[in-house]
């Protein structure tokens, strides 16, 4: 599984993948945590509100913080 | 009619008055007095306004707006996009992707523009700070102006068809199509509740510290002293502009300091011009636009948002 963090590196998007790193240790499962940060790779998304959370590289949340709990739920 | 801050006046007189018994003709005890007022008072408003903007704002996702802006022309979408860049975020990193977006989608740029101009020009935290220290008549005032700033802005921008300058990778992204996600109330209630608390985090300190020093100045500074030097000068209207530029992330501080220059004499059209200049064309904004934006479009668009502040100051230093 491979868990990818859209964004340009503001404060929300850091706050996102720390929240997807304590859902995966929560649930002891590993995946690789990948953050995009370019502005044209994130764009081919389709999104425009960072920060996003892509898991196999389908856009599960974007615009906003998902939180410890919503990502667990994204993941299983 | 019934004063919705009383309760506010009224834990302020305690706090002032009994906890730390100060006597009521000091202005050590007018300054504290005021700040709590205030501040009670800002607070109050601002997790309203955020409250009720970002609930609203999970109806009206930019993803649903480029959909709804896409390939339209005519003044009329250039108040739509103002209006929609009303409930949209004020952060700034999240202004390139929403450019990009929109130009993909086929918004013409005049119309992107709109929206790029009004989105942080005219945001809730800055109406819930204006309305507890200006009052809701200039607020409204701000708000109208903000977005007729917006649509006459991007509107003129339209005109000079500067699409060439646009960086060039723009028109090659070529995005997914994106699955709208859906969301229960209960989930926009939560991301609503989430806002109050990102937004209050960031700026509680630049309101206090920007109420203290307001409170300050209005116990110390002598009557009438800005009236002096920065009057009637009509130079000091586009001054203000030019100094709100670098000054960006302290905007919701920054309005109770001025305020407190009103009350000593700076003219309202200048204190206007200068809070418009600190949220639209900050510095920031305009480093991370560059990105997206060849020199003569960012040259443009500071110059049209920047006259049409400048003129927006001086109408108000004439009519008030």
């Amino acid at each position: 599984m491979k868990i990818k963090i859209l964004g340009t590196g503001c404060p929300n998007c850091v706050k996102l993948e720390e929240n997807a790193k304590k859902a995966l240790e929560e649930l002891g499962k590993h995946a690789e945590i990948i953050k995009v940060t370019e502005i044209q790779d994130i764009m081919t998304y389709g999104i425009m509100s960072t920060p996003a959370i892509v898991i196999d590289e389908e856009v599960k949340a974007y615009g906003k913080i998902s939180s410890i709990e919503e990502i667990k739920k994204m993941i299983e | 009619m019934v004063d919705v801050f009383y309760p506010f006046q009224w834990f302020a007189d305690k706090v002032t008055y009994n906890l730390l018994n100060l006597s009521p003709e000091t202005h050590l005890a007018g300054t504290i007095n005021f700040v709590v007022y205030d501040v009670l008072k800002i607070f109050f408003l601002l997790i309203f306004m955020i409250f009720l903007v970002s609930y609203i704002r999970s109806y009206i996702t930019p993803e649903k707006t480029r959909k709804l802006l896409g390939g339209k022309k005519g003044i009329f979408f250039n108040f739509i996009a103002s209006l929609v860049g009303v409930v949209t975020p004020f952060c700034s990193c999240s202004s390139v992707p929403l450019f990009i977006g929109f130009v993909e989608a086929g918004v013409p740029l005049g119309i992107t523009f709109s929206f790029l101009i009004t989105s942080p020009l005219v945001n809730e935290a800055a109406i819930a700070v204006l309305w507890a220290i200006f009052g809701l008549k200039l607020t409204i005032i701000y708000v109208i102006f903000g977005m007729l700033i917006g649509v006459i802005g991007g509107y003129v921008i339209g005109l000079f068809k500067m699409e060439k300058h646009v960086a060039d990778f723009v028109y090659k992204i070529k995005s997914k199509k994106l699955k709208e996600q859906e969301q229960t109330q209960k989930e926009r209630l939560v991301f609503a509740k989430n806002e109050v608390t990102t937004i209050l985090k960031k700026v509680w300190v630049y309101i206090i510290a920007g109420v203290t020093l307001g409170g300050l100045f209005h116990g110390f500074a002598p009557e009438g002293i800005l009236a002096k030097y920065a009057g009637n000068s009509l130079l000091g209207v586009p001054i203000a502009a030019l100094i709100g530029i670098p000054l960006y992330s302290n905007v919701m501080g920054m309005i109770p300091i001025i305020e407190s220059l009103v009350a000593k004499g700076l003219p309202i059209g200048t204190a206007l011009a200068f809070l418009m200049a600190v949220t639209a064309l900050s510095l920031p904004e305009i480093i991370i636009l560059k990105k997206v934006l060849k020199p003569k479009l960012i040259i443009t668009f500071v110059a049209v948002t920047g006259i049409a502040i400048v003129l927006t100051g001086y109408l108000f230093n004439f009519l008030i």
